[in-house]
C-alpha cells in the first residue's frame, strides 16, 4: 500500500503536478531528460541491431579473384594483320590487337570512361568504344571523346604460335 | 424483391464500409475549366498506363525466369512459344515508353502551371519522387531480358553512379551485386523491379492522389481570382479521362502489335559493345550530355562532373517549391517559368540530338 502511494507520488511529479514547482520539477525535468535519453539510447540500439545485418547483407561478399598472372590469348596465325580480338583476362575482357605492322599488343578492354568493352576499328587502325565515341591510339593512349584515361596496357609474349598475355 | 435485395445489399455495404461517405465525397469533387484544363488528363493516363504495366507485368512473371542462363531464354519462349506472349511483353515495353512520356507531360505542365504552389509542396516532391522511381523502372526493367543492349546500358548505367565521390563505389556494388555486371546484378534488378519499387510506388502514390483528392484540382494564378465553370469529377469528367485512357489504350495496342518489341541478341560479356548503341529515349539526354562532356573539365574527370550536375539537378528539381519563394506566398515566379521552359528545351534538343548522332 505504502509503495503504491509512493509510486502514484511519483507519476504525479513526474506529470510536473506539484503543488511546489520551484523544489521538484526541476529534479523530474532532470528524471525525464534521463528517461529520454535511455528511451532513445535502446531505441537506437535497437534499430541499429536490426538495419546492420541487413546493410550487411545487402553490399555484396567481395569475390577472390583468382590473380591469372598470364593467360593464352589467342593463337598468332589466327589473328590476321590489322584486326583486334577480345579475350578472357580472368573475369574481364581484354583486347590483342595485330597492327598492320604484323607487330601484336594487348589491352584492357574496359573503356576508362564509363566501362564499355572497346573494339578495334580496322578503317581507323584506332581501340574505338561505341558507347560514347571514346578512341585510344595503338598504345592504349586516349585520344579523342570523353575517356579520361589511357587503357591498362598488357605485356604479349609469342612462344611458337600461341600468344602470352599478362599483366605488366 | 429485386430492388430489396439490392437496397439489402448497400445497406449492408454501408454500414461496413461508409458507401455514403465515399459517394458524398466523390460528388464533392470539381474540375474547374479554363484553357488550360486539358493538362489535367496527363497525371490519369500516367496512373492508367501504370495499371497496365501492373497487369501485364503480373503476367510476365508466370514465364520470366530471372538468371543470366535462363533470362534472355525465358523472354524468347514469351515472344515465341506462349500464346499472345509477344503481345503481353510488347505491351509491357511500349506501355512503359508511353506512361514515363505522359508522365514527362504532367510533370512539365505541373512545373509551368506553377501547381506546386502552397499548399501543393509535398504533391510536387511526392510527384518528383515517383518521377525518380519510375525511371527506376525504366532502368532496371531494361536489364531483365539480359540482351546486349541491356547489359552495356547496364555496365555504363551502374558506371555513372559510381563514379559519384565517396558513396559512388558503394552504391556500384550495391547495384551491380559485385564488382561487374553479372548474373547477380540481374537479380537484384529483378528484385527492385518486381517488389521494391512497386512497393514503394503504390505508397507514393497513394499519398499523391490523396494529397491531390485533399487539395483538389490547381487552379492556374491568372484564373484564380475568376468564378470559373466547373464539372463533377464524377461522372462527367471521369468519363472522358476514360475517354483519353481508350485512345491511349488503341494506340499502345497498335504499337505493340504493328511494331513488336524486339528482344536482340543474348548478353555476352566478352564481346565489344555494339556500335550506334544508345540508351533508351528518356535517358538519351543525359547519355547525350556526357558524350559532349570532355574528359577533364578543370581537375575533375567529366563524367563525374555530369553525373554531379545530374544529381544536384534532380535534387533542385524535387525542392523546386521550397525555391521559388514567391510560390510561397502563392505567387507566380518569372525566373522559374524561364527554367523550366530552358530544362525543357535542353531536355529536348539533347534527345533529338542523341537520337540523330
Amino acid at each position: 500500500m505504502k509503495e503504491v502511494v509512493r509510486l502514484s507520488a511519483d507519476i504525479h511529479e513526474a506529470a510536473g503536478l506539484s503543488d511546489n514547482p520551484k523544489e521538484i520539477v526541476p529534479s523530474s525535468k532532470q528524471r525525464r531528460r534521463f528517461i529520454d535519453s535511455l528511451l532513445l539510447t535502446s531505441f537506437s540500439a535497437t534499430f541499429a541491431s536490426i538495419f546492420y545485418p541487413i546493410i550487411k547483407f545487402l553490399i555484396p561478399p567481395q569475390v577472390v579473384e583468382a590473380s591469372q598472372a598470364s593467360v593464352v590469348a589467342g593463337k598468332l596465325s589466327e589473328l590476321k594483320a590489322n584486326t583486334g580480338k577480345i579475350f578472357k583476362f580472368g573475369t574481364k575482357p581484354g583486347i590483342i590487337v595485330k597492327k598492320a605492322s604484323g607487330e601484336v599488343c594487348a589491352f584492357s578492354a574496359t573503356c576508362t570512361h564509363l566501362n564499355c568493352t572497346v573494339q578495334y576499328r580496322e578503317d581507323s587502325q584506332e581501340i574505338w568504344c561505341a558507347c560514347h565515341n571514346g578512341r585510344y591510339d595503338l598504345n592504349g593512349k586516349n585520344i579523342a571523346g570523353p575517356p579520361p584515361r589511357p587503357l591498362e596496357q598488357f605485356e604479349v609474349k609469342v612462344r611458337g604460335d600461341e600468344i602470352f598475355v599478362s599483366k605488366g | 424483391m429485386k430492388l430489396t435485395l439490392q437496397s439489402d445489399t448497400l445497406t449492408w455495404l454501408d454500414d461496413r464500409v461508409g458507401i455514403e461517405t465515399l459517394k458524398q465525397l466523390a460528388q464533392k469533387k470539381e474540375v474547374p475549366l479554363h484553357r488550360h484544363t486539358i493538362w489535367y488528363y496527363f497525371g490519369g493516363m500516367t496512373l492508367f498506363l501504370f495499371a497496365v504495366q501492373m497487369i501485364t507485368g503480373v503476367l510476365l512473371l508466370f514465364y520470366y525466369k530471372p538468371g543470366a542462363e535462363t533470362a534472355f531464354e525465358s523472354v524468347q519462349y514469351i515472344m515465341a512459344d506462349v500464346r499472345f506472349g509477344w503481345l503481353i511483353r510488347s505491351i509491357h515495353s511500349w506501355s512503359a515508353n508511353l506512361m514515363i512520356f505522359t508522365m514527362f507531360v504532367h510533370m512539365f505542365s505541373v512545373f509551368l502551371l506553377k501547381a506546386y504552389r502552397a499548399p501543393r509542396e509535398l504533391t510536387w516532391v511526392s510527384g518528383s519522387l515517383l518521377f525518380f522511381i519510375i525511371l527506376g523502372f525504366g532502368f532496371s526493367g531494361y536489364l531483365l531480358p539480359w540482351n546486349k543492349l541491356a547489359y552495356f546500358a547496364t555496365k555504363v548505367g551502374t558506371e555513372i553512379a559510381g563514379v559519384v565521390p565517396i558513396i559512388g563505389q558503394l552504391v556500384l556494388r550495391f547495384l551491380r551485386g559485385g564488382d561487374e555486371v553479372t548474373g547477380a546484378t540481374l537479380t537484384r534488378f529483378y528484385g527492385l523491379h518486381v517488389s521494391v519499387l512497386p512497393a514503394i510506388t503504390l505508397l507514393l502514390l497513394v499519398a499523391h492522389i490523396l494529397f491531390v483528392q485533399r487539395q483538389g484540382m490547381s487552379v492556374p494564378k491568372k484564373f484564380e481570382s475568376k468564378k470559373l465553370p466547373t464539372m463533377k469529377f464524377v461522372p462527367n469528367f471521369l468519363l472522358r479521362d476514360v475517354l483519353g485512357w481508350l485512345l491511349v489504350f488503341a494506340a499502345l495496342i497498335s504499337l505493340a502489335t504493328i511494331f513488336p518489341w524486339e528482344l536482340g541478341e543474348k548478353a555476352d560479356p566478352f564481346a565489344p559493345a555494339p556500335a550506334g548503341i544508345k540508351p533508351e529515349w528518356f535517358f538519351l539526354f543525359m547519355f547525350q550530355t556526357l558524350k559532349l562532356l570532355p574528359a577533364k573539365i578543370g581537375f575533375m574527370d567529366g563524367e563525374v562532373l555530369g553525373a554531379l550536375a545530374f544529381g544536384i539537378g534532380g535534387m533542385f528539381w524535387m525542392l523546386v517549391p521550397f525555391l521559388d519563394r514567391k510560390a510561397v506566398n502563392g505567387k507566380n515566379h518569372r525566373l522559374f517559368t524561364i527554367l523550366g521552359v530552358i530544362i525543357l528545351l535542353y531536355i529536348i534538343t539533347m534527345t533529338v540530338w542523341g537520337y540523330l548522332a
